[in-house]
């Protein structure tokens, strides 16, 4: 049996990234998640480049490494899409895991280029295959598909073979 | 589809002495860039102003794929992602549902896993150091590595019946026991291989050409190798310490006893030093891994997950029944989300796993090591020479399957 996801702020205070968070700016953390010996923080939407700054420069613990970021699709609930930011410690090797939620109407959300270069790409697969903006992005165009492609393909309402 | 203001692209831009800088088209078609990979190039002259990589010409949607199939039919698409080191992807996609599970592995299976991981590591820098070395004009190199791959393409063969798509690793253990003879033929090898190492070495490490190639080419400052997001050799090449199967060990790694080379000039030598090194580890595993190898069952004891054995599914009625659900609906993981990184040969490989609590993954995502690496390139090749370029390309060992998946 699976041990039950801790969801308790205050037990989990001893994690770097969330001490640091809630140290630094309370409000900001709307949820936590201890699952499978990884932690989730929920992020409020527009904080999440501040955030990622404040994390990579922490002092004792700088999470410097995006590992990942992408994005589920969560069709037909709302807020639909939530992004999905992995993050690493070179110096401790400890993990956190960023979560943002959008909403399914104009999902849009400020880009973390200009903490991490290596979101660019991440973005633009984002960007191509769910259809999220990025506000501050310097080249958000598609990647994988087509540059005249119609649609979203990693999108649920998007079918997996045949036409639309 | 090119990126650039649509004069640039025409004309180039003016240039400080007065001059206009070109734009030329490298790839998709062209044999050094190990795939379908196109790289915008504006040069000025011999130097290399700006590079733009153009990527998603074998984009399969493979992600969208796994949205469709049972958890045990997505591990042979992980096989097609990264097609040098297809067990490599078996392992994390494996380990990620795993830990979705909470299913404990037998020893024999999880010493499996070591000793094929690192003979795929080893296969798939035979044929990096290969086409690399061909691409700055070293033609033997090539025939040495690939006369030494054929030897690890049929022990592959030999476990799985697959020289490339392997998918041997399957959730809770391997698919079958290592044959009959497999365990002395791959001691054979792994008592002859470093003097093939050597070999490799004596043919390049001291080669003035080769040096001249790749000594103080395309370097990569620790800063922006993190900035960027580069993995692997291509990271530690830049002096960054860093190393998955050591710091967050996963299927037993840390029974094992190896050194992570790490070299701090961050140039294309470096990359190439950190590589060969990493070869004679790897062998250095494989014998730890064929000494100590536990004696047991290679599959988790979870009737649910497992397909049973041929004879008792056969002798057994529940083990028919088994069989019957998991083949025809799947199993069932309870609701949950992992990501499960390990270290390919190309750096971090992660598997982003969303359950929703049915039998279909409810989302897959594969942090490939090529996509992140690729990133770098740039930073690399500015300012350098147009023949430079090739050397980049080599010496962060991109696989165009790992980065359009």
């Amino acid at each position: 049996m699976l041990p039950r996801p801790i969801t308790d702020i205050e037990q989990l205070k001893s994690h770097p990234a969330l001490a640091r968070l809630v140290e630094w700016k309370a409000s900001v953390v709307q949820a936590v998640k201890f699952d499978r010996d990884e932690l989730t923080i929920w992020i409020a939407k527009d904080a999440i480049r501040e955030v990622c700054a404040i994390l990579r420069d922490s002092a004792d613990c700088p999470f410097n490494y995006l590992c990942d970021l992408t994005c589920v699709d969560w069709h037909p609930s709302e807020p639909r899409f939530e992004m999905v930011y992995h993050l690493l410690s070179i110096a401790t090797k400890e993990r956190v895991r960023l979560k943002v939620r959008l909403d399914g109407s104009s999902p849009a959300i400020e880009s973390v280029t200009s903490v991490w270069p290596s979101a660019n790409f991440y973005e633009r697969e984002v960007f191509d295959l769910f259809g999220v903006r990025f506000t501050g992005h310097p080249n958000l165009q598609r990647i994988m598909m087509p540059d005249d492609w119609e649609g979203h393909p990693l999108r649920k309402d998007y079918p997996v073979e045949g036409y639309r | 589809m090119t990126q650039f203001p649509a004069t640039i692209a025409e004309s180039g831009r003016e240039t400080t002495s007065g001059d206009r800088t070109l734009v030329l088209n490298m790839g998709p078609q062209h044999p050094s860039t190990h795939g379908v990979l196109r790289l915008v190039l504006e040069i000025d002259g011999e130097t290399v102003v700006r590079v733009k990589p153009e990527v998603g010409f074998l984009h399969t949607g493979i992600e969208k794929t796994c949205e469709a199939k049972f958890y045990q039919q997505v591990v042979p698409l992980t096989d097609r992602i990264d097609y040098l080191c297809p067990m490599t992807n078996n392992l994390a996609y494996c380990l990620a549902v795993e830990k979705l599970l909470g299913l404990d592995i037998p020893p024999k299976a999880q010493w499996m896993r070591v000793l094929m991981n690192e003979l795929t590591r080893i296969n798939s820098h035979l044929v990096w150091l290969g086409t690399h070395a061909m691409d700055l004009g070293a033609m033997t190199v090539f025939l040495y590595c690939f006369r030494e791959r054929e030897d690890l393409q049929r022990f592959f063969e030999m476990v799985s019946g697959q020289r490339m798509m392997t998918s041997y690793f399957r959730i809770g253990g391997l698919a079958l026991e290592p044959p009959l003879g497999f365990f002395e033929k791959v001691k054979k090898f792994a008592d002859r291989f470093p003097g093939n190492v050597d070999e490799y070495e004596g043919l390049l490490t001291g080669n003035p050409i080769f040096m001249m190639r790749t000594k103080g080419i395309a370097r990569l400052s620790a800063e922006d190798a993190i900035a960027l997001g580069a993995g692997g050799p291509t990271l530690r090449g830049s002096g960054v310490d860093i190393d998955l199967r050591r710091d967050a060990p996963y299927t037993g790694y840390e029974n094992f006893k190896f050194k992570v080379p790490v070299r701090t000039e961050g140039d294309v030598f470096a990359r190439y030093l950190c590589r060969v090194q990493e070869l004679r580890e790897s062998i250095g595993m494989v014998q730890q891994a064929l000494g100590g190898m536990p004696e047991g069952p290679i599959k988790a004891d979870a009737p649910k997950v497992v397909l049973p054995d041929r004879e008792k599914m056969k002798t057994e009625m529940e083990a028919l029944i088994y069989h019957f659900k998991i083949v025809t609906e799947g199993f069932t993981v309870p609701a949950g989300e992992v990501y499960q990184a390990i270290e390919s040969p190309r750096g971090e490989m992660g598997y982003y796993i969303v359950s929703d609590g049915t039998a279909k993954p409810y989302r897959v995502h594969m942090r490939g090591p090529s996509f992140a690496n690729l990133q770098a390139l740039a930073k690399m090749c500015e300012g350098g020479l147009i023949a430079d370029v090739v050397a980049a390309i080599g010496s962060i060992d991109i696989v165009l399957g790992d980065v359009d998946r």
